[in-house]
């Protein structure tokens, strides 16, 4: 499709756009990617750079003059960051097995044709896409159930996306039905072959669902700052937000009790930790964009 | 984003499973499996008890699923109960006493703290549609039009980035730039310029917000544009092109009726959302600028509600806003329909 489009709009065939708007378009394209890559440059180099060149610059260095890692080191001396991080990679690989659990057995019930209750339970997952009950009533019941400062606050409410149990139960409808009989007249039941057939072949669909659920965890900022009040248990975004967005001065006892004289310019500690936090979003996201894109697609327009 | 997938395929879903049990049942009825493992089309209709029970192994995988749902998605439906009661938090739950619609007086009476959350929504929605929601079709349009593919793919891998960080992320790193110390104004102090409050500011509070909203989405929000710009057929426009009609004409009369029903899509599920406005990334700034001019509804439940302790007319207003949300979607869903498009779901 791509390629026939750029037949037509090649010279010669067509005069082309301009040589004004191409020129303009360029200096759009290259500003909306500047705005883009300098602040992750600027968050990368001051959390590297050393000391007097952050001081000097007044806290932000665009390209920095050294690759010093005290801040890192600083940070993953024992402390309030490295504690966090521990929570927030828990929590995230934690939820995202029982969110792929739960959501890919319901989702498998759910694309059995004829089934006993399927169109009521599939209308209780689709309604729950369609509103959110509200935080005070969330709030409530999280606290009726005793997970209040438990990770597990943090987990079990958003366990389940409505969304990602409709993409894979499409995902599941694709494969051919005759896979499945003859698995069944092997004589092995559902389960059976839900484990040792239809999730070998989803694989691709439940790494991008996974993924989906991972970095929903990680990112999740909310919730935390709702229902965990004991510090030790914070996940790595309420960090950011109290050691970063409010400004609040790390002490030596946060960061693991180095001496107060030998800490590293706050300015670059904080970016450090920003990067901490960024870091498993960029590893894992060249594989998120190819396939969410996709994802986004096959669901989208359709219609 | 996500609402329209799911919308999507409950549209669509009404074929597909034809089709697979279509297959499923091509072969003669009762091919010699028994009712127990046999494919659930085939054969004479079941009983329900008999249905119930060859299917009790997949309705006890969906039971954890379920149950996380029931629990967390729609026992806090019940839990807007506390609405219509005089909720404390040390009285046991259910024990409440009822008030009738004393809770919903805020909002009758026009309580002006209320109205302040409700004014600085509407106002953000606003201008949130006429800044934020066309950012995305431009993009779109002018990496549609880009001749490169390597370019273009390049181009979109960078802008996709954003979408993918957390708003505490985002925010934090807006401070970096345009804080007291950040990148612009550690530029202007050194060539002795004054600095500029960027962050801190009420009058520039919306600004501030909508420019977050556009850094981080823009570039994602082009996906589902790209993909309907591609559906157009290229001999549309060479037809119009033979009829000499410009650049601009090609994009007014062949690109936008294009992705037209796109728009009015992704505009109809705005509207619904007209009452939600970044949560997470007002709450955060929020100390910046102060309640008056950063105030939403949503904030306005959370600090009246969990951190004032007033918890059923917070309820209250959290339940209004729920039901108008759901009526105004379904608004304008008919207008949608009354204009001939498909809207987000058909009739």
């Amino acid at each position: 499709m791509s390629t026939q489009t750029n037949v037509y709009r090649q010279k010669g065939i067509d005069d082309g756009p301009a040589m004004s708007s191409r020129v303009l378009k360029t200096v759009v394209l290259v500003v909306c990617c500047a705005v883009v890559v300098i602040p992750f440059l600027g968050v990368i180099s001051t959390s590297i750079a050393s000391q007097e060149h952050v001081t000097n610059s007044g806290g932000f260095v665009l390209w920095p003059d050294a690759l010093n890692l005290d801040a890192y080191k600083s940070i993953f001396n024992g402390g309030v960051v490295q504690r966090a991080l521990l929570v927030s990679i828990v929590i995230a690989a934690g939820g995202t097995l029982i969110s792929l659990a739960g959501s890919t057995m319901l989702a498998y019930s759910l694309s059995r044709p004829g089934s006993f209750g399927q169109r009521p339970i599939l209308m209780i997952v689709l309604f729950s896409i369609l509103f959110s009950p509200g935080l005070i009533p969330n709030y409530l019941v999280v606290k009726q159930f005793g997970l209040l400062d438990s990770l597990f606050a943090l987990i079990l409410p958003t366990a389940i996306s409505g969304f990602n149990v409709i993409v894979l139960r499409s995902f599941f409808m694709g494969i051919p039905e005759s896979v499945l009989d003859s698995a069944r007249i092997d004589g092995a039941g559902d389960f059976r072959i839900f484990w040792s057939i239809v999730l070998p072949l989803s694989r691709a669909v439940l790494a991008v669902v996974g993924l989906f659920y991972a970095v929903g965890y990680w990112n999740a900022f909310f919730n935390a700052m709702l229902y965990i009040s004991d510090t030790a248990k914070w996940p790595l975004q309420l960090v950011l937000r109290t050691y970063v967005i409010n400004n609040t001065e790390l002490s030596s006892g946060d960061l693991g009790g180095a001496a107060a004289d030998q800490l590293p310019p706050q300015e670059s500690i904080q970016m450090a930790i920003l990067v901490i936090s960024l870091v498993p979003i960029l590893i894992v996201y060249p594989f998120l964009q190819r396939h969410f894109a996709k994802g986004m697609l096959t669901g989208a327009v359709k219609g | 984003m996500a609402r329209t997938d799911a919308i999507n395929s409950l549209q669509t879903d009404r074929s597909t499973p034809g089709e697979v049990a279509g297959a499923a049942g091509s072969g003669p009825p009762g091919t010699g499996m028994d009712s127990r493992n046999g494919p659930r089309t085939a054969g004479k209709p079941l009983s329900w008890w008999a249905r119930a029970r060859r299917d009790k192994v997949l309705l006890l995988m969906a039971l954890p699923g379920l149950v996380l749902l029931l629990v967390f998605h729609y026992l806090p439906l019940l839990g807007n109960l506390i609405a219509f009661q005089e909720y404390l938090p040390f009285v046991p739950f259910g024990r409440s006493a009822w008030v009738g619609l004393d809770n919903f007086a805020v909002i009758f009476n026009g309580d002006p703290e209320f109205l302040n959350a409700l004014k600085n929504t509407l106002l953000i929605t606003l201008v949130q549609v006429v800044f934020v929601f066309p950012a995305p079709i431009a993009l779109a349009l002018m990496l549609n039009s880009l001749l490169s593919e390597r370019i273009k793919r390049i181009v979109q891998s960078v802008l996709y980035l954003p979408h993918f960080l957390s708003w505490v992320i985002v925010i934090a790193i807006f401070q970096q730039l345009l804080g007291g110390s950040g990148l612009i104004n550690n530029f202007l102090r050194s060539h002795g310029m004054g600095t500029i409050d960027f962050l801190g500011n009420p009058d520039g509070f919306i600004a501030l917000l909508t420019s977050q909203v556009i850094w981080k989405d823009t570039g994602w929000g082009t996906i589902l544009f790209l993909a309907a710009l591609t559906q157009i057929d290229p001999g549309l426009y060479e037809a119009a092109r033979v009829d000499g009609a410009s650049r601009w004409r090609q994009l007014w009369h062949v690109t936008v009726p294009g992705i037209r029903a796109l728009i009015i899509l992704l505009l109809i599920l705005r509207l619904g959302d007209s009452l939600t406005v970044g949560f997470e990334q007002i709450i955060l700034q929020q100390n910046l600028v102060g309640r008056p001019a950063s105030e939403v509804l949503d904030t306005y439940v959370y600090n009246n509600g969990v951190l004032a302790g007033q918890w059923g007319v917070s309820a209250a207003v959290g339940l209004v806003k729920g039901l108008v949300a759901v009526v105004l979607v379904l608004g304008a869903n008919k207008i949608a329909h009354i204009f001939g498009e498909a809207g987000v779901y058909k009739k």
